[in-house]
């Protein structure tokens, strides 16, 4: 990947660098911590919200957001506990959730492009819609009982956990889309400059519409994970989790404006706010609010470095020369 | 090659528009146009700021739909919905303003949406190769894994050419490609032109730049207002009936115009307002000495990447200077930002418009009392009454095409936004202004203008630092040029010694004789 410009690449840097020194310092501090099972299980905790931020990741690249993602994580969880709870199995019920989470998706990405609404405004009324949807399926938590889910929780715990198996192999997917695919580069096209895609002959109608059915994809995905982790379904999971994500994204280095950033900067985004979490659960003394803290400057800190660097690349760009550029 | 560029002229036309007509609210930007494009043809476009050239453009490529008329391609009615469709009829469009994406790098902005693949994903190793010898076909050699926004503008007008030749395509259109680009640059792109011309494409051209319209084209069409004035053979029509064509003049107030000539000699009275001595910067300017005389025009000639533009940032303090000094009125000053230049009352043209300068939603009038504005501070704001009459002088001086000053600006054609943004400056009465490509994209008509406007604001003593590619601007408006030649000052030449011989021999002699 040497496409990129050292410039886009510091938050990614930097991001780098913050977790490993919240992760060498935790190992340094607690006994235990720097093991197998704790790593591992960073993934496993953060695996749903890893899925979301995914999708997230590229809607924010493509100037765009998606509010719903949470509330469609709680509609997937429960609507599959209750199909299950009919006597579906879970193979199909997870396949037509799925389904149902990816046409929604394309379907706020068809009202975006085509009524050409803004795209907080039609997510947010999707997050409502959803939100709703969940709870008309059911107002309880469903437990899930069924030999599949039971085979699943045996293999995570004998071998390697399934969610973190899923988060990765999403993860995978991802990269090799938004850098290997004509879609992933028309996405970043378009958070560069829509008028500039459109007139550059690319379809970015179509890739608009696509990335949000994208979204809604991951989001269906980190609901079924969800219900993998829980065994369970309900329809308040992931309640406020589309902030989670965006938080991630942000620390992770993608530019809220879009256009600029990375899959894997995500992932060490999700990472981060993990190994926040599982020092305070060390800690044990400190209350859990001090997550939501640490979260909100690191925010900050991440906003501010991308500011500072969008204004020294607005000057750079005050018509810098081309050192490189020879004539014989 | 040239027999084939013989093609009879009974078959039917490449391209054919019929009737086709454009409305915005408030204007007709097309009325009933008819253009026919030949194969094996370059056909140029003429026409003042806000005629329709781009319009039409627009219409023809899809990223405009037309309200009547039609659009013969090959034969066949086509009605393109967007660009891409447009494409893939077989037509590759550089539009006015460079479109690409400022963060993708230079290769990618080249082949995005086109990109070769290998195994299921793009081979990103091609796209570097092929955009490597895409540019090099224009003579253009660069690092194509950098981002296309560590490049100025000139550079960037040429990758957006290179992507535009590199489509294969049966009608090629080209909005005023060149004009940040220098003659050596022209030249490449005229070299491969003819070409392409040869191989029987259509070549659509538009320029404001009359020795590179005729140096180039076979046929003209000539729009005004909206409105088709007429087709001719660009063998066939002497310069200033063209120019009277493109004005609606006849062709005595034409010649009275051209006849006119700019920089009257200073009075010596001035004194030396700004002094520099030994300013350089590592990597961007080789030290050097400027002395800029109130009631002055300084030009700066030299080729792309000469240093013009490096020089206009050290002396605005937007790139800080590691040697020299600088005085004003005299005195000692250090300048470390582009604030503290505005507070000693100095201007900044800058090259880019589109995004530097322009602030796309804020009115035509907002746009221009911008500076002034900031250079009182925001606490004494000028009054709606004050900004109209400004907003309304400088329409009239310039001829700012636009339904009213509460336009916003970004509707208004290329050059118009350019003529609004140098009034912006001009307005602003800065006691010193550097002008970075002020004229870019700007008609002849409204040149006259604003050379005129520059004289008056010298007469009144304003010292005015002059950046052009064109030199014949150069010669015409300074009082002593600047030569620039691989980032260092070559010489300085006043009085009789300025003319386009010496300036160009200067810019051209190799730096060991
Ligand atoms: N989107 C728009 N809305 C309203 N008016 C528009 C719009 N686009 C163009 N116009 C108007 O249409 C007219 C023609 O503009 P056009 O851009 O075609 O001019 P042009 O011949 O290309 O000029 P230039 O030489 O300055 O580029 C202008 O008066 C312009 O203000
Ligand atoms: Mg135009």
């Amino acid at each position: 990947m040497k496409f990129r410009l050292s410039r886009t690449r510091v938050p990614l840097l930097a991001t780098s660098a913050v977790f490993a020194l919240f992760y060498t310092g935790a190992c340094m501090r607690y006994d235990g911590f720097f093991s197998w099972t704790v790593f591992v299980n960073l993934l496993h905790d953060n695996a749903f919200l890893g899925l979301a931020a995914i999708g997230m990741t590229f809607v924010i690249l493509a100037g765009g957001i998606d509010l719903s993602v949470g509330a469609l994580v709680g509609f997937t969880s429960t609507f599959i506990a209750r199909l299950i709870a009919h006597q579906l199995h879970p193979l199909p019920a997870i396949l037509i959730a799925l389904v149902i989470g990816t046409g929604f998706g394309a379907g706020m990405g068809a009202l975006i492009r085509f009524a050409a609404l803004p795209p907080f405004l039609v997510t947010l009324a999707g997050m409502f819609f959803m939100r709703g949807l969940g709870f008309a399926v059911s107002l309880e938590t469903i437990p899930i009982k069924h030999p599949f889910y039971e085979a699943i929780s045996e293999f995570s715990l004998r071998v390697f956990p399934v969610t973190a198996l899923l988060f990765l192999v999403a993860l995978i997917a991802a990269v090799y889309v938004a850098h290997y695919t004509p879609f992933g580069r028309a996405v970043y096209a378009i958070g560069g400059n829509e008028q500039s895609a459109l007139l550059m002959a690319l379809p970015v109608g179509r890739a608009k519409v696509r990335v949000y059915a994208l979204s809604g994809f991951c989001s269906a995905l980190a609901g079924v994970t969800y219900t993998f982790y829980t065994s369970s379904g309900n329809a308040t999971a992931g309640t406020m989790l589309e902030l989670d994500a965006i938080a991630a994204v942000v620390i992770g280095g993608t530019l809220l404006s879009g256009g600029v950033g990375y899959v894997f900067g995500t992932l060490i985004g999700v990472l981060i706010l993990g190994v926040i979490q599982t020092i305070i659960t060390f800690e044990g003394t400190l209350s859990s609010w001090w997550t939501k803290i640490a979260i909100g400057l690191l925010l900050l800190g991440f906003i501010l470095l991308q500011r500072f660097l969008q204004s020294s690349a607005g000057r750079g760009g005050l018509g810098v020369a081309n050192p490189a550029m020879a004539r014989p | 090659m040239n027999s084939a560029s013989v093609i009879s002229t009974d078959e039917a036309p490449l391209l054919a528009v019929r009737g086709v007509t454009k409305i915005f609210p408030g204007v007709r930007a097309l009325d009933g146009v008819d253009f026919t494009l030949r194969r094996g043809e370059i056909h140029a476009l003429m026409g003042e700021n806000g005629a329709g050239k781009s319009t039409l453009i627009k219409v023809l490529t899809g990223a405009d739909r037309r309200d009547g008329g039609e659009i013969l391609f090959d034969g066949c009615s086509i009605d393109p919905r967007s660009p891409a469709e447009a494409q893939r009829l077989g037509i590759s469009t550089v539009y006015q303003e460079v479109n690409l994406i400022p963060f993708l790098s230079v290769a990618e902005n080249i082949y995005l949406g086109r990109q070769p693949m290998k195994f299921g994903r793009i081979d990103w190793k091609q796209i570097n190769l092929r955009a490597a010898a895409a540019l090099k076909r224009l003579d253009v050699e660069m690092e194509v894994t950098q981002p296309l926004n560590s490049y100025s503008p000139a550079v960037q007008q040429m990758v957006a050419i290179a992507r535009a030749l590199d489509i294969r395509a049966k009608v090629l259109v080209l909005d005023e490609p060149t004009s940040s680009l220098d003659a050596n640059e022209v030249g490449h792109l005229f070299a491969v032109l003819r070409r392409l011309k040869a191989e029987g494409l259509g070549i659509i051209f538009v320029s404001h730049f009359l020795d590179q319209v005729y140096a180039v084209s076979d046929r003209f069409t000539v729009l005004r207002n909206g409105k088709l004035i007429g087709e001719h053979e660009a063998a066939k029509l002497p310069r200033l009936e063209l120019v009277a064509k493109m004005i609606g003049k006849d062709l005595k107030a034409v010649e009275e115009m051209s006849a006119r000539r700019g920089a009257e000699p200073v009075r010596t009275a001035h004194h030396p307002f700004l002094r520099v001595i030994g300013l350089g910067r590592r990597g961007s300017m080789t030290p050097f000495d400027l002395t800029i005389r109130a009631g002055e025009v300084v030009g700066l000639a030299g080729l792309l990447g000469s240093g013009r533009t490096e020089t206009a940032r050290l002396l605005f303090g937007i790139d800080r200077a590691e040697a020299g000094r600088m005085e004003i009125d005299g005195k000692l000053v250090t300048l470390t930002s582009p604030r503290g230049a505005i507070g000693r009352r100095f201007g900044f043209c800058p090259e880019d418009r589109k995004t530097q300068a322009v602030i796309p939603d804020l009115s035509v009038r907002e746009n221009i009392v911008l500076a002034l504005q900031a250079s009182k501070g925001w606490l004494r704001k000028i009054s709606t009454q004050q900004q109209q009459e400004l907003a309304e002088n400088y329409i009239k001086a310039l001829g700012i095409a636009t339904s009213d000053a509460e336009q916003p600006i970004k509707l208004l054609s290329g050059g118009n936004q350019q003529k609004a943004i140098l009034a912006r400056w001009l307005a602003s009465h800065p006691r010193f202004l550097i002008l970075d490509e002020p004229t870019r994209g700007i008609d002849i008509g409204a040149k006259a203008e604003i050379e005129k406007l520059i004289a008056r604001l010298c007469s009144e003593g304003m010292a005015i630092l002059f950046i052009s590619s064109e030199l014949e601007e150069v010669v015409r408006d300074s009082h002593r040029v600047v030569v620039l030649r691989d980032r260092k000052k070559v010489c300085e030449l006043t009085g009789d010694q300025i003319d386009l011989p010496s300036i160009m021999q200067a810019i051209a002699a190799r730096a060991d004789e």
